[in-house]
């Protein structure tokens, strides 16, 4: 009998456990997530409701979307953005997988010491090197273009050599050693070896460079400023408000259709993401 | 006619000699994307930025050598050059311990036993994936003193809320608050460091009597010491050249783009006066005098920050 009422007692103190941990994870969740409610109650709003201190909706005015595309070059912007995201990223994943495979899986002297050159570039603030890339792009007539944010991709770019190697080194050397007793050489070992082993890894260095480029403000500030035509959303966005007036609707319908894309890529590529992100942050 | 007089040993060495420069060869070849890259974007301007650094330069006459005077105005004469230091200096001491002590606290939130964890993981992390122009945008939103939700549930509390972005004593707190929403980055650095604290020490102290709080502090936080390091250093890199989020949040609130850093001054970090200087005055030279400066600093305090790690970074013997 006593038995079974400590049983009981031991059960219900399980499921109060359980009841106050849910509350505080959710105590927290709510804090996360309460802006995103906010913000999308916001983009459906009248004019006239987005001035008051309303949070519900009343009617629900999807015509918001819409106006936001028409009063604002939004598809030729995302367009833009697009464009310069996916180029340099593919920029990026050919340019940095020969470096991240001579420095994960060649025998060199000094690959060290080119490792260590590679990681101690990305300390670097990029304000040192802004004003003379400026002042190239500039005689190179590329200023007002896409160019300067697609071109560099293509020669290299520290942390994704470093998110590659870090991947490569743990591909077990047995495997490139018996393909290279065969007489295989080395571009061979890495484009039919490793690299199909290292997709997660690929894909990965891809979704970091797009997200970047897609979410960056500063580089596209600096080199498109000039030139209404080739704004990113960023850049269009940072905009938004030019006078004493804003349309807080209109402006959050905006921010609702830019971070979309970016939020459906998370959920696909949610696996590649979270191991990109330890690979560098933990065992690195 | 050289193959008559060459030893077995001798031959050998060539070969070996041979094979070696042709790995050299190889590993250049491979390299070489990087090492293109590496001179022309970085090398390069590097140089060159040192250089403007010492002359005047408008860009459209050629730089005019001043030795140091970009320098001495900076630290003698320049009064913005000295509330952008501190604008940024608050940042680092106030705003980076909190947003990565937050971010060391939802973690360890999300290390809990409970059904659903995946999902609390997700949403935890959802804001990180926000544009940052877009999280800023919607930040003046959330905090406008008489439209936004948050000082609406503060008036319902009974609290009057502050002017958050119209202020500049809470210009920065809210930009702090921005922060801590999207600290995902850091805190699925700091949830896969404590997933990977050995359990059998935590057990082993647990047997020794000692308590959640005593467990946590003296086991788990020196086990992850060197994930806090990590998130330390890059972070202060990273805060040292805060823009975005306060370039988009003090045009938004001030209505326009000329004057940077509103209000008054109080969003004024190093990075947006250097990009002012640099691309609305055209002050190439001063800008990069400022480049350097801020490289300098964050070199100095990242070392400051390695020589300090000997005595708290705890790591394990077998590492």
């Amino acid at each position: 009998m006593s038995a079974l009422a400590a049983h009981e007692r031991a059960r219900r103190q399980r499921i109060l456990h359980s009841v106050a941990r849910h509350s505080v994870l959710i105590g927290v969740g709510v804090v996360f997530v309460s802006p995103f409610v906010f913000v999308i109650f916001t983009a459906l709003m009248t004019r006239d409701q987005a001035l008051t201190r309303a949070i519900w909706p009343s009617p629900f005015r999807f015509q918001n979307f819409y106006d936001v595309l028409d009063q604002q070059p939004l598809l030729r912007w995302t367009w833009n953005t697009f464009l310069i995201s996916s180029l340099s990223s593919i920029g990026v994943v050919l340019s940095c997988t020969p470096p991240a495979y001579a420095l994960a899986r060649m025998r060199f002297r000094g690959r060290n010491a080119v490792f260590l050159l590679v990681l101690s570039t990305m300390m670097l603030p990029i304000q040192v090197t802004i004003i003379p890339l400026y002042v190239l792009f500039s005689h190179l007539g590329w200023i007002g273009s896409l160019k300067p944010l697609i071109i560099p991709g293509f020669f290299g770019d520290a942390f994704s050599i470093f998110l590659l190697r870090q991947f490569f080194m743990t591909i077990p050397n047995a495997l490139t050693d018996a393909a290279r007793v065969d007489g295989a050489s080395e571009l061979r070992l890495m484009l039919r070896v490793v690299v199909p082993l290292a997709k997660p890894a690929l894909v990965a260095v891809f979704l970091f460079n797009f997200l970047y480029c897609w979410n960056d403000l500063f580089a596209p500030l600096l080199y498109l400023g000039a030139n209404p035509d080739s704004y990113t959303i960023s850049l269009g966005l940072s905009e938004f408000r030019s006078s004493r007036h804003v349309d807080y609707e209109l402006m959050m319908a905006a921010c609702v259709l830019f971070t979309l894309p970016v939020t459906v890529l998370f959920f696909l590529a949610q696996r590649a993401f979270v191991e990109g992100v330890t690979v560098t942050g933990v065992k690195g | 006619m050289a193959a008559t007089a060459i030893s077995p040993a001798a031959a050998r060495a060539r070969r070996r000699r041979r094979r070696r420069t042709r790995t050299y060869g190889l590993a250049f070849l491979f390299l070489s994307p990087w090492i293109v890259g590496f001179l022309l974007f970085l090398v390069y301007p590097m140089v060159a930025s040192l250089y403007f650094s010492f002359t005047h330069y408008d860009l459209l006459n050629s730089p005019r050598w001043i030795g140091l005077a970009n320098y001495k105005y900076m630290l003698e004469n320049d009064p913005f050059f000295w509330q952008a230091v501190r604008n940024t200096a608050w940042m680092i001491v106030i705003g980076l311990p909190l947003r990565l002590f937050w971010a060391l606290m939802t973690a360890t939130l999300l290390t809990m036993k409970v059904s659903g964890q995946r999902y609390y993981r997700t949403l935890y992390y959802l804001p990180t994936m926000v544009p940052p122009v877009a999280a800023a945008l919607a930040f003046t939103y959330l905090l406008n003193p008489d439209l936004g939700p948050v000082n609406g549930v503060l008036a319902h509390l009974g609290i009057p809320g502050p002017l958050w972005f119209f202020d500049p004593s809470w210009s920065k707190p809210a930009l702090v608050l921005l922060s801590l929403w999207g600290a995902g980055d850091a805190m699925i650095i700091y949830l896969a460091g404590l997933l990977d604290v050995p359990q059998t020490q935590i057990e082993a102290a647990k047997i020794d009597g000692a308590n959640a709080v005593r467990r946590y502090w003296h086991v788990t936080l020196p086990s992850i010491s060197p994930v806090i390091f990590f998130t330390l250093v890059t972070g202060l890199i990273w805060t040292f050249q805060t823009f975005t989020e306060a370039y988009v949040a003090g045009n938004t609130t001030s209505g326009q783009k000329d004057t940077l850093g509103e209000p008054q001054g109080s969003l004024l970090f190093y990075a947006i006066w250097l990009y002012q200087q640099g691309f609305r005055y055209f002050n190439m030279g001063y800008a990069s005098a400022l480049a350097w400066v801020l490289f300098g600093a964050t070199m100095l305090c990242t070392l400051v920050l390695i020589k300090s790690s000997e005595r708290w970074v705890h790591v394990e013997g077998n590492q």
